[in-house]
């Protein structure tokens, strides 16, 4: 009753490696954007601002349709990724990544200038005093220094990409073995007669992995938290 | 040599100006408010003024009409700040060490020796900044900056966070920085006595405006803070 199928064991690995890719990838640019929203002043930045929040505003289907004009196979974007380089994002897990990536960035970014905003700007002057440059200063203080905010960031981002589910189903489908997740999963069982067993399985398997990320972050940002603050 | 000529508007505040600092240690002296640390923060490169020029033993580190801007971590411009700055997350031997981190140099064992000897910070030297003292932190700031082998030191108020004890206690290693550090030191402060035993020369500040240049006889005038 309580072992899984290998359909199920399917559903959970793929979920889990969409997450990954999607928060691994998302990282340099929340790093940068945060930074960007954090530090600098400059003309459109309330505009910048609301597109990075839009995905977690707009409903996720219709981030999902977006997402399908523009990266589709025909669409700009999709289409010069196929000509150029041979990557295809529509109907594969790449896809089910970047959707998942893209409902997870906001917080991402949200968790990480909060954390950057409130790193003492003076500490930064000091450090270009001595002679930092800009890129430097990032890495050595502002970055060490975020690294809390930076964690509990990827955690929401992984938590998200993990529970997306409706851009990914408007963009990849529902495909098993390539684009059906543990939600996607969950909501096909529930629609198959006999099918509330396996969806109850997904279920606490759900619950689990989002409670180990949560228990995981905890501990790594009370770590970085205490080498860094010198407690 | 540092020649400064420079505006720069903040806010309300209008700030013009020009004088220059030779060899030992010139202080920087006016009430809080008259914008000494603004003039600070200019040298350094942490501000950019709106019209003039600054130079540096003949080099220009700013220069509006020629469109120069040397940013602050080419300037080579050592700088005490009043609430020390170290930085937390690094021992206090890396804060040290982070000048010469970042400038690519080897390591000068024995400057760094004598450095360290003169501040008397070697016991510290595994310890957080935040398990420092007062006075032990602004030691660990002033070895960090000279560590950079500076041309100019500019120190903003080091002594105003510390309470009259440590002042005392500081007093001797700021003497000894001037007489023995070989490099010209900016001494920003409104307190005159402090001042009295530090500089050889003195550059007084008031409302934004250069209002005298001289020796240790400016600090008597009735209006310090």
């Amino acid at each position: 009753m309580l072992s899984l199928t290998p359909d199920e064991w399917t559903a959970i690995e793929l979920s889990l490696r969409i997450a990954v890719v999607a928060t691994v990838a998302a990282l340099p640019f929340g790093l940068a954007v945060a930074w960007v929203l954090a530090r600098k002043d400059f003309w459109g930045k309330a505009i910048v601002d609301g597109i990075v929040h839009l995905p977690l505003v707009l409903p996720p289907v219709v981030t999902g349709y977006l997402l399908l004009i523009w990266f589709g196979r025909k669409g700009p974007i999709g289409g010069f990724l196929d000509h150029t380089f041979g990557i295809v994002l529509s109907f594969r897990w790449t896809g089910a990544a970047l959707s998942c990536g893209v409902m997870g960035f906001p917080l991402l970014v949200r968790a990480v200038r909060l954390s950057i905003e409130a790193i003492d700007r003076r500490l930064e002057d000091a450090a270009s005093t001595l002679g930092a440059s800009g890129l430097w200063v990032f890495f050595t203080v502002t970055l060490p220094l975020a690294l809390p905010g930076v964690i509990a960031g990827m955690v929401l981002c992984f938590a998200k990409a993990l529970g997306e589910f409706g851009a990914t189903i408007t963009f990849v489908s529902n495909i098993p073995g390539e684009t059906q997740t543990i939600s996607a999963a969950i909501y096909t069982y529930t629609n198959v007669p006999g099918g509330d067993a396996a969806a109850g399985r997904l279920v606490l398997v759900a619950i689990a992995i989002a409670l180990a990320a949560l228990i995981a972050s905890e501990w790594f940002a009370r770590r970085a938290g205490l080498r860094f603050h010198g407690e | 040599m540092l020649a400064l000529d420079v505006e720069k508007r903040l806010g309300d505040f209008q700030l013009a100006a020009k004088f220059e600092v030779a060899g030992g240690a010139t202080a920087l002296f006016g009430p809080s408010g008259s914008g000494k640390t603004s003039i600070a923060n200019l040298i350094a490169g942490l501000l950019k003024p709106d019209r003039g020029r600054i130079e540096l033993d003949g080099t220009a580190l700013f220069d509006a009409a020629a469109r120069i801007n040397v940013p602050p971590h080419r300037r080579r411009i050592g700088y005490v700040f009043q609430e020390g700055r170290l930085f937390p997350h690094m021992s206090v031997r890396r804060n040290l060490d982070y000048g010469r981190w970042m400038s690519g140099h080897a390591r000068d064992a024995a400057e760094a020796g004598r450095i360290i000897d003169m501040l008397d910070i070697g016991h510290l030297l595994d310890r957080r900044p935040g398990k420092l003292s007062g006075g032990e932190r602004q030691r660990v700031a002033i070895g960090r900056a000279l560590l950079v082998k500076p041309r100019l030191l500019l120190l903003d108020e080091p002594l105003a966070s510390l309470d009259s004890g440590r002042k005392h206690d500081i007093l001797p290693y700021l003497l000894r920085l001037r007489d023995d550090a070989k490099v010209p030191m900016l001494y920003v402060s409104h307190d005159a006595p402090e001042i009295a035993r530090i500089a050889t020369a003195v550059v007084r500040v008031a409302d934004g405006q250069i209002a005298a240049q001289g020796g240790l006889d400016l600090l008597a005038a009735s209006d310090s803070a």
